[in-house]
């Protein structure tokens, strides 16, 4: 089989902290780390070659620094990388983003799956797969908690909200896949040692044919006017007392409050 | 922290065994520590991270042979359980021998499957009655042809019951004394050479400690590791190397227990105040530093010079194992002290890094050996100068 | 399309350092040959630069400039109205379409224009079209086929692409639900429309007539506010209880317009094989009224019975912080935050939540909020309405003998 897994190196934002003074983001200290969702995606490549046999590449578009999150990629084992980078990206949203991964897939040539993580931890749309699908005319799969491959067919369990949907798709298809799917495997040391030395294959926006107008700031037609951090929410009360008083405290205050 | 200038491939290592160590062991220690459960979900995580066999050459398998990176990652992992710390180790201390004196096939057929994790190993020398006094050993190996017929009884030994290959040293003729040793390699399964019950332990309690019994055990002479008669030149050699190792497992747990009193130290007030503003509080940590850089120091400079290809670091090797485990021991109790009364309680985790540490300064060679062997050595060196 | 720092109005006061979410601004010294008077200069680096405009923002100085082309590839003059999805399932408009009219209805409001909600479905759907009129829609549209049955991402995109290109709203609202989310990320590549997921916020640019879209980004650590001028539809989902529904306007009135779309067989290729069902959950967590919570305090998964005893003398929904599903300690159908569900009831209690960033996003919009916890620093305790500082296995069997005590 021919995987592609499309990820996304982004900040940890569960690290990620507000300086109280400035009310800006601190960055500094917070480490770069392949996107959670994404590690689960590519875990589920690597397992469906093991299955049944193949090739797991994996793509990311970022800044020449998300050839890091290509080489723990290479370190958890997969075949190939490739880092598609160029500065009329800057800006991208996920418009912009989706078209150039499978501007960018099309440039690879031949898949049977195409594979990404339900959100980015940053960016937190989930837009980006569903995109890639529509772009390539494919079909998608989103929120997969299970995947199994048989004669060219993918049957997917889709986590939803209150149950589990089942559905079944021919491939070439797009799956994005929820954490519950799997447990990614860590790095090892060979691995670690030979991603140290892979040379990344980088494309351009020239090399993967992208048109212009559909990337970058320009093209993307969502933009940001403003960012800001939100206003704490405040005023509480810390119930005072023993045990058996707070108790009764409460259940009486949530009674005037007329919820109990 | 000091910067030891590792290499990039060092930190890697480092690194690595960390990661495994914080998302694999940490989450079970206090679990393993209770039940006593041999902690194999974390061997096999440190097997798949390429970690086994940082100290094997890469012909059988490994990625080394490094005993700096084997240091390294030992006290990763002990820095988060000292029980698993040692089962790691142990498995280099039982293999060591085949390294240092198998033969090119006995290599090929054991070495991969221990760098790949498959497989662990122990190393067999106590005895009831032969501690410190290994020459005491009463274990035979009575030759009979083409074979060799074990029988007696190893106690404590690390790993056993779950490794699957062991180095025994056994005597093959009690007439020529020191001389009379050989050291031979087992395999788990052989008949006539079974396990008594684990050991219910202070500390280090996850780790495997069993008896090996040998009753009529018949191995083929091929089992034979080096030559008959170096037995104990064998267990030395093989002790040297891998003392530098117990040091990194002291320093591991040690630096645990800096980590956890630091940290509780900033968060605990009293008086209105963190007690980390206290004065006599910053004086206690701040010896658990520095004896603690002490050690690492010792530790690595060790590894370093082994790997640099000394042939002679009886000496260095000692000192490290010595003061690493003096003072794990000392760190640990103040680590506990620090914490106070929650420092007592087992839902916090000094006390377990306390109980750990103390075996450091018993097993492989206790304290008390060390001090002899350094004074010797010592002796043994300036009496050269002259 | 560049952003750059006016160097001789830069007066090296690293206010745009501080500001940028993305460390892309550094200090270096003024280059002797540069206009201006400061030792230190600001620098952006372009590759790091998402030009969000934050620096912009904080510049007290107007010594940053950014070059925005406004070219606009689609007229969209064309466009009117404000749409809103009506989710289906098992035949029945889902809540959150009713609390997109609610808010929709200001929307158009301030536009001067028509509220629409899109209902799709088999023939049967036509019984739901009162409930959208009672809730605020002027117009209905009708979008029946016997493939539109249950949700399936191809033959709703065909049908929606349809009718909108045909009757080109200016706004198109979504529930960020697992079916909403699926069909809006594929539905604005489609049309070309510009789509902002999981918004907090919904309001009019009184000037530019244009959609402001406001959601938390960094996993809930800053909110951003965006738009999509140049494109049409301008897309948004919006989590279930963000908005209220307007009152029931019972036997309401409104323009019902029915279109059949034409499905292809190319559409038909994912199937529908089963559904199912979990049976831990008993109330449907995003509906609640009352959410009873259970973090890592709990320590294993049986204590989990103490929250479900609890949630069932008040009849309240059994939510769950990310750690305890990621420890497999209750299912991820009950997980509240950031990568799990949003819930605004009129009662949340969490029980042994320390209150990571990542789960009061997903919960801090709750009308009263109970936490229950030991470590008194824990940041629920800054959203709690009552915080109690305590061990929850004291607290919560107490609290629910107490209530069952109440009900007699």
């Amino acid at each position: 089989m021919d995987l592609i897994v499309c990820i996304k190196q982004v900040p940890d934002t569960t690290e990620v902290k507000i300086n109280p003074e400035t009310n800006t983001l601190v960055r500094e200290g917070v480490p770069s780390i392949i996107n959670p969702f994404d590690e689960n995606a590519i875990e589920t490549a690597l397992q469906l070659k093991e299955q049944h046999g193949g090739k797991v590449t994996v793509i990311t578009m970022g800044p020449p620094q998300a050839s890091e999150a290509l080489r723990t990629a290479i370190a958890m084992g997969v075949d190939e990388v490739v880092l598609v980078s160029d500065r009329a990206f800057a800006g991208s949203d996920t418009w912009a983003t989706s078209y150039t991964l499978a501007q960018t897939i099309k440039k690879l040539g031949n898949f049977d799956l195409i594979l990404c993580g339900k959100q980015a931890i940053d960016g937190d749309t989930g837009q980006v797969g569903p995109g890639i699908a529509e772009w390539l005319n494919l079909p998608q799969i989103t929120f997969a908690v299970k995947i199994e491959i048989k004669d060219k067919q993918a049957r997917v369990e889709r986590l939803l909200e209150e149950v589990n949907e089942v559905v079944e798709a021919p491939l070439p298809a797009v799956v994005s896949v929820v954490k519950q799917i799997n447990e990614p495997r860590m790095p090892s040391l060979k691995g670690l040692m030979k991603a140290k030395k892979t040379e990344i294959k980088t494309l351009n926006a020239e090399a993967i044919a992208a048109d212009i107008k559909n990337l970058g700031l320009k093209g993307s037609p969502t933009q940001v006017v403003r960012i800001f951090t939100p206003p704490p929410k405040g005023g509480g009360e810390i119930l005072q007392g023993e045990t058996a008083a707070i108790a009764d405290n409460l259940i009486s205050k949530l009674r005037e409050r007329k919820i109990v | 922290m000091l910067d030891y200038l590792l290499t990039e491939e060092q930190q890697m290592v480092r690194d690595l065994a960390r990661k495994v160590a914080r998302e694999k062991v940490l989450p079970k220690r206090a679990e393993w520590d209770e039940t006593g459960e041999f902690p194999w979900e974390a061997m096999r995580a440190f097997a798949a991270a390429d970690l086994c066999g940082v100290y094997i050459a890469e012909a059988y398998g490994g990625t080394g042979p490094s005993v700096m990176n084997f240091c390294l990652v030992t006290e990763e992992i002990s820095r988060v359980c000292g029980g698993v710390g040692v089962t790691f180790a142990a498995s280099g201390l039982g293999s060591v021998p085949i390294l240092l004196f198998g033969t090119e096939e006995q290599k090929k057929k054991y070495m991969p499957e221990i760098a790949s994790g498959k497989k662990l190993a122990a190393f067999g020398l106590t005895e009831a009655n032969a501690g410190s006094d290994a020459a005491g050993i009463e274990t035979t190996a009575i030759k009979e042809g083409d074979y060799y017929i074990l029988n007696g009884t190893k106690q404590w030994i690390t790993n056993g019951g779950e490794a699957e290959v062991y180095t025994i040293i056994a005597m093959t003729d009690r007439k020529k004394g020191a001389r009379g040793a050989s050291a031979f390699i087992l395999e788990k399964g052989t008949p006539g050479f079974g396990f008594g019950k684990k050991e219910n332990k202070m500390g280090i309690r996850c780790s495997a400690t069993r008896e090996l019994v040998f009753q009529d055990c018949k191995i083929h002479k091929s089992q034979l590791l080096g030559k008959e008669g170096m037995g104990f030149i064998v267990a030395m050699q093989t002790l040297d190397m891998t003392r530098p190792g117990i040091g990194a497992q002291a320093v591991g747990i040690a630096q645990g227990a800096l980590d956890e009193a630091l940290r509780y130290a900033r968060e605990r007030k009293q008086f209105g105040k963190p007690i980390a503003s206290i004065q006599a509080v910053q004086h206690i940590l701040a010896d658990m530093s520095t004896q603690l850089e002490a050690a690492r120091a010792l530790v690595y400079s060790t590894a370093r010079m082994i790997d640099a290809g000394h042939k002679e670091f009886t000496l260095a090797a000692s000192q490290a194992k010595l003061f690493a485990s003096d003072t794990a021991m000392r760190i640990t109790v103040d680590a506990v002290q620090v914490l106070g009364g929650y420092g007592y309680m087992k839902e916090y985790p000094v006390e377990k890094m306390m109980r750990d540490a103390k075996i450091t300064q018993i097993y492989e060679g206790t304290n008390q050996i060390q001090r002899n062997q350094i004074a010797l050595a010592l002796i043994k060196e300036s009496a050269g100068k002259k | 399309m560049s952003i750059k720092v006016i160097l001789d109005k830069c007066t090296g006061c690293t206010l745009c350092v501080k500001a940028c979410p993305f460390n892309a601004i550094t200090m270096v010294d003024r280059p002797t040959d540069a206009p201006g008077k400061s030792k230190k200069i600001a620098v952006i680096d372009l590759d790091a630069c998402t030009l969000c405009k934050a620096c912009i923002e904080s510049c007290k100085f107007a010594a940053i400039e950014i070059e925005l082309e406004k070219e606009s590839s689609m007229d969209v003059s064309h466009f009117k109205g404000v749409w809103v999805f009506a989710e289906q399932r098992e035949e029945k408009v889902q809540n959150v379409a009713y609390e997109l009219l609610g808010e929709g209805r200001k929307l158009a409001a301030d536009l001067k224009t028509e509220l629409a909600a899109v209902l799709c479905g088999s023939e049967k759907i036509e019984e739901e079209v009162a409930q959208l009129f009672a809730y605020g829609a002027d117009k209905v549209y009708l979008v029946t086929h016997p493939e539109l049955k249950h949700y399936r991402t191809l033959p709703y995109s065909r049908a929606l692409t349809e009718l909108i290109r045909t009757h080109k709203p200016e706004i198109f609202l979504l529930g960020a639900t697992t079916t909403g989310r699926d069909l809006a990320a594929r539905l604005a590549i489609r049309v070309g429309a510009g789509l902002t997921a999981d918004c907090t916020g919904l309001s009019i640019d009184p000037e530019k007539k244009i959609l402001q879209q406001t959601r938390p980004a960094f996993g809930g650590n800053i909110m951003a506010t965006i738009i999509s001028p140049n494109n049409r539809p301008q897309m948004a989902t919006v989590r279930p209880k963000v908005f209220r529904k307007s009152p029931k306007k019972e036997g309401a009135q409104g323009q019902l317009i029915k279109f059949k779309p034409v499905i292809s067989e190319e559409d038909l290729t994912l199937k529908l094989l089963e559904i199912v069902k979990d049976e831990s959950v008993k109330i449907n967590l995003a509906e609640a009224e009352i959410v009873v919570s259970g973090g890592r305090g709990l320590g294993e998964a049986k204590n989990f019975k103490l929250i479900e005893e609890l949630a069932g003398v008040i009849g309240g929904a059994v939510g769950a912080s990310r750690a305890t599903v990621d420890a497999g300690w209750i299912s991820p159908h009950h997980q509240v935050g950031q990568t799990g569900k949003t819930v605004a009831p009129k009662l949340y209690i969490a029980c042994g939540i320390s209150g990571k960033i990542q789960h009061l996003v997903g919960m801090q919009n709750s009308d009263t909020i109970v936490a229950i916890n030991k470590d008194p620093d824990a940041p629920i305790f800054k959203v709690a309405t009552y915080g109690i500082v305590g061990d929850l296995f004291d607290y919560v069997p107490l609290l629910t003998k107490k209530l069952k005590e109440l009900r007699g």
